[in-house]
C-alpha cells in the first residue's frame, strides 16, 4: 500500500483514522488520557479538514445521549472517553445497544477511582462488558488506528448493528509516539460501506423508537442482540481480512497466536501488554522453553472458541488480566475457564492480575508469571488460581 | 376559540388515565408542530402510555431513550440534521417535570446553552406520576405526595415549586413560555412559536393529573384554568429576555377554589394549622400577581 509512515502519538493516530471515516456527528467530553483524541478532532473541524458537526456536550452522559440521537437520525457518529467518563455513560451504553445504534467509541483505558488514578488498566471497559457493545482491544497505535476504521464497517453491518468500542491503553498507547501508516481518506471511504440504516428518524417515514417492551416481547429484543453479537464474530473476521488485504496488514481473527505451535505454556492477554509478553516468549524460547502467547483482539463477541482451539495441546495457560472483579477473578480468565468446562481441552489454568492503575509490567514480571506456570506444570496442579503480580511484600503471602 | 387543526399527531388509543392533562397537552402540542418534525421523549407517563410495543400513538418520528436525556438526545438529532443539511426539519424534545427540572436538568441546561435548534416542552404535572406520585422539584408547597405525605407532623411537600422557566431563561435563549391545557389556542400558538424560532426554546405546560392530584377526570381543564385564575400558574412569554404578554386576571380567585377539589391538598382543610398553610399558598399567588402585574383593573 502506498500510505506513508508518520510518527505520532496514539491519540492522534486514532483521530486521523476517524477523520478518514468521516463521521457526520461527534459528541464528546474531555477526560485524561482520552482528551487528545477529541482535541485533535476539534482541530480538524476548526481547520476545515473534517466536516463533522462537533457537539461540545456538558458531560459524558450527554455525549452518549447525543450520539444516540444522532445515530438514530441516520448519521455516522463518533465519541471517545475513558474511565469515569465511561461509567457516567453507563446507562446510555445499554440504551445505544438496545436501540441497535452502530456508534463507534474510542476508549482510552484507565483505572477507576477510588483512589483516583489516571493511569492504565482495563477496569473501565471490562466493567461495561455486558452493555451489549462490541469490544476490540489494540496492542499498538497502528492497530488502534486500523480498528477505529474497521469498527464502522463491523458496527454498521446490517447483520450486526451494534455499537463498538475500540479500546487502547491509556498513556501506554494514547501518549506514546510510534510510526503509523495512515490510509488516505479516499482509501478509507472506499473501504467503508456507506451508512444507510434500514430504520431511522425520518419524517418521510415516521417510526417509533424506544418503545416499552413488555414481558411478552422483551426476551426477543435481547435475543436479537445476542444473535447479532454472534453474527459479529464472522463479520469481524471478514472485515479484518478485507482490511489486511487492502492495506497490507496482518490483523486477522479475534485472536492472534504467537509461537504457540508446540507450546506447553501459553500466556494469554489483551492490549499493549502483548508487546512485552511476546518479547518474554522470545527470550524464554532462546532458553529452550516451549512457551507461546495469545493476544485477544475482540473481547466481545467472546473469543473463547478460537482460544480453545489455539490452546489445544498446551499444559498450562496463564491469563494476564489488567482488571479484577473484587470477590472473583480477572475477566478474561473467568470467561475462558467457563468455556473450557464444556470442551475437551483441559489445561491447568492460572490467573495473574497485573498492571493495575498504571503499574509497569516489565519483562521480569512476565518471566515470574512464566515460572509460576512452569511450576504448576511440574506439580501437575494449580495451588493458587489467582495471584496479584508484584504485590508489595507485606501483602505477598507466597 | 379558533378551530383546532383536525390532524392528530398524538393519536387516541394511548393508555393514559381518563381526563389526563398530560395526554391533552401532548395532543395540543402535536397540533402545533407540523409533519416535518422529529420528537424525543423522556421516560414518564407520556412515554409509557403512548408506546407499548408494537403500538404507538406517534404520527411523527419519535425516540424515547432514557428518563434524564431527552434534551441531549434531541441535541444529537438536531446535530445530525444539520450535518445532513436538513435544518428544515423541526426537533421537539419532551419530558415530564421530573425528567426536566430534576434529573434531566444537566442535559437540558447543556442543550439550551449550546444553542441547538430544539423546542423543549415540559409537561408539568407537578410530581413523578409514572412511578406513583412521588414529589419532584416541581411539586407545589404543601402538596401531599407519596414521598412527601401529609401526616401527623407533616403538611406535605415542604419546598416551593422550582422555577424552571426562570432557569431556562437564564440561558439567554430566545424564547421561554408557560402554557396551560385550559388555554388551547394560547398553548398551540406558543408551541408553534417555539418551533419556528431558530435556536433553543422552552415551553412548560401545566397539566393536571387526576390520578396524582386526586380529582375527578372531568374537571382537569377547569382545574388548570383555576390555577391561572388564582395566580398560582402564570401564563407569559419571555422573548429575548423580556417578559411579554402576561395573561391578566380579572377578579383573581382565592387559592382555596383551586386547592379544594384536589385530594393532595385535602389535609390543609382538615388539619389544625392548615389555614396558615393555605395562607402561605395565597401569598405565593399574591407575590406572583405583584411580580407579573396580574390583576386587571
Ligand atoms: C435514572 C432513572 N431513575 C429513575 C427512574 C424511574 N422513573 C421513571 S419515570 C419517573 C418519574 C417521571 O416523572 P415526570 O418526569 O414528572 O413524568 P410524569 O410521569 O409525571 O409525567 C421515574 C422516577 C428511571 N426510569 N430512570
Ligand atoms: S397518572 Fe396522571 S399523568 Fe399519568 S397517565 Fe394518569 S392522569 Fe396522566
Ligand atoms: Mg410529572
Amino acid at each position: 500500500m502506498s500510505n506513508q509512515e508518520e510518527v505520532m502519538e496514539g491519540s492522534h493516530a486514532v483521530a486521523h483514522a476517524i477523520k478518514g471515516a468521516d463521521p457526520e456527528v461527534i459528541a464528546a467530553y474531555p477526560i485524561t488520557p482520552q482528551t487528545h483524541i477529541v482535541e485533535k478532532l476539534s482541530q480538524f473541524v476548526a481547520d476545515g479538514e473534517l466536516d463533522s458537526e462537533y457537539v461540545k456536550v456538558e458531560s459524558e452522559f450527554s455525549a452518549m445521549s447525543s450520539c444516540v440521537g444522532s445515530s438514530a437520525t441516520g448519521a455516522r457518529t463518533y465519541t471517545a472517553t475513558s474511565s469515569q467518563g465511561l461509567l457516567l455513560m453507563n446507562e446510555v451504553l445499554y440504551n445505544a445497544s438496545g436501540l441497535r445504534l452502530p456508534i463507534v467509541m474510542g476508549v482510552a483505558n484507565r483505572a477507576l477511582g477510588a483512589p483516583i488514578n489516571i493511569w492504565n488498566d482495563h477496569s473501565d471497559s471490562i466493567g461495561v462488558r455486558d452493555a451489549g457493545w462490541i469490544q476490540l482491544y489494540a496492542e499498538t497505535n497502528q492497530e488502534a488506528l486500523d480498528m477505529s476504521i474497521q469498527a464502522y464497517e463491523i458496527a454498521e453491518n446490517q447483520d450486526v448493528m451494534l455499537p463498538t468500542m475500540v479500546c487502547m491503553d491509556g498513556y501506554i498507547l494514547t501518549h506514546t509516539y510510534e510510526p503509523v501508516s495512515i490510509p488516505e481518506r479516499e482509501e478509507i471511504q472506499d473501504f467503508l460501506s456507506p451508512y444507510e440504516p434500514e430504520h431511522k428518524l425520518d419524517p418521510e417515514n415516521p417510526e417509533t423508537f424506544g418503545t416499552v417492551g413488555f414481558p411478552r416481547d422483551y426476551t426477543e429484543f435481547r435475543y436479537q442482540q445476542f444473535d447479532a453479537m454472534d453474527n459479529a464474530t464472522d463479520v469481524i473476521k471478514q472485515v479484518f481480512d478485507e482490511y489486511s488485504d487492502k492495506f497490507g496488514r496482518e490483523q486477522r481473527g479475534l485472536i492472534e497466536e504467537y509461537r504457540t505451535e508446540d507450546a506447553d505454556i501459553v500466556l494469554i492477554s489483551l492490549g499493549s501488554i502483548m508487546g512485552v509478553v511476546k518479547e518474554t516468549v522470545d527470550s524464554l524460547r532462546e532458553e529452550g522453553k516451549k512457551i507461546g502467547a495469545i493476544k485477544v483482539r475482540a473481547f466481545r463477541p467472546s473469543p473463547a472458541q478460537e482460544l480453545i482451539e489455539a490452546i489445544k495441546g498446551s499444559d498450562v495457560i496463564a491469563v494476564l488480566d489488567k482488571n479484577v472483579s473484587i470477590g472473583k477473578k480477572g475477566a478474561l480468565f473467568t470467561e475462558l475457564k467457563d468455556e473450557l468446562y464444556s470442551s475437551d481441552v483441559n489445561p491447568l489454568a492460572k490467573n495473574f492480575i497485573v498492571g493495575l492503575g498504571g503499574r509497569d509490567v516489565p519483562e521480569d514480571s512476565v518471566k515470574k508469571i512464566a515460572k509460576k506456570a512452569e511450576k504448576a506444570k511440574e506439580h501437575g496442579r494449580v495451588k493458587k488460581e489467582i495471584e496479584f503480580i508484584d504485590l508489595k511484600e507485606v501483602y505477598d503471602n507466597d | 376559540m379558533t378551530r383546532l387543526e383536525k390532524k392528530e399527531r398524538f393519536t387516541s388509543g394511548h393508555r393514559a388515565c381518563g381526563g389526563c392533562g398530560l395526554a391533552l397537552g401532548a395532543r395540543l402540542a402535536m397540533k402545533a408542530v407540523d409533519d416535518n418534525s422529529i420528537a424525543t421523549c423522556a421516560t414518564g407517563c407520556l412515554e409509557v402510555t403512548s408506546s407499548p410495543y408494537p403500538q404507538s400513538s406517534w404520527k411523527i418520528p419519535w425516540l424515547h431513550s432514557l428518563f434524564e436525556n431527552s434534551a441531549a438526545v434531541a441535541g444529537g438529532v438536531e446535530a445530525a440534521l444539520r450535518a445532513k443539511g436538513k435544518q428544515d426539519i423541526n426537533v421537539v424534545a419532551q419530558g415530564g417535570d421530573g425528567g426536566t427540572v430534576d434529573i434531566g436538568m444537566r442535559s437540558l441546561s447543556g442543550m439550551l446553552e449550546r444553542g441547538h435548534d430544539v423546542a423543549y416542552i415540559c409537561y408539568d404535572n407537578e410530581a413523578y406520576m409514572n412511578t406513583g406520585i412521588q414529589r419532584s422539584g416541581s411539586t407545589p408547597m404543601n402538596a401531599s405526595t407519596t414521598t412527601s405525605p401529609a401526616g401527623e407532623e407533616s403538611f406535605g411537600n415542604e419546598n416551593r415549586k422550582k422555577n424552571a422557566l426562570k432557569i431556562a431563561a437564564a440561558h439567554n435563549i430566545p424564547y421561554v413560555a408557560s402554557a396551560s391545557v385550559a388555554y388551547p389556542d394560547d398553548l398551540i400558538e406558543k408551541v408553534k412559536k417555539a418551533n419556528e424560532i431558530n435556536g433553543p426554546t422552552y415551553v412548560q405546560i401545566h397539566t393536571p393529573c387526576p390520578t396524582g392530584w386526586g380529582h375527578e377526570g372531568d374537571i382537569t381543564v377547569k382545574l388548570a384554568r383555576l390555577a391561572v385564575e388564582t395566580g398560582l400558574w402564570v401564563l407569559y412569554e419571555r422573548e429575548e429576555g423580556e417578559i411579554k404578554d402576561v395573561k391578566k386576571i380579572k377578579d383573581r380567585k382565592p387559592v382555596e377554589e383551586y386547592l379544594k377539589p384536589q385530594k393532595r391538598f385535602k389535609h390543609l382543610f382538615k388539619k389544625e394549622g392548615g389555614e396558615e398553610r393555605i395562607q402561605e399558598i395565597q401569598e405565593i399567588a399574591d407575590s406572583n400577581a405583584e411580580k407579573f402585574h396580574l390583576d386587571e383593573e
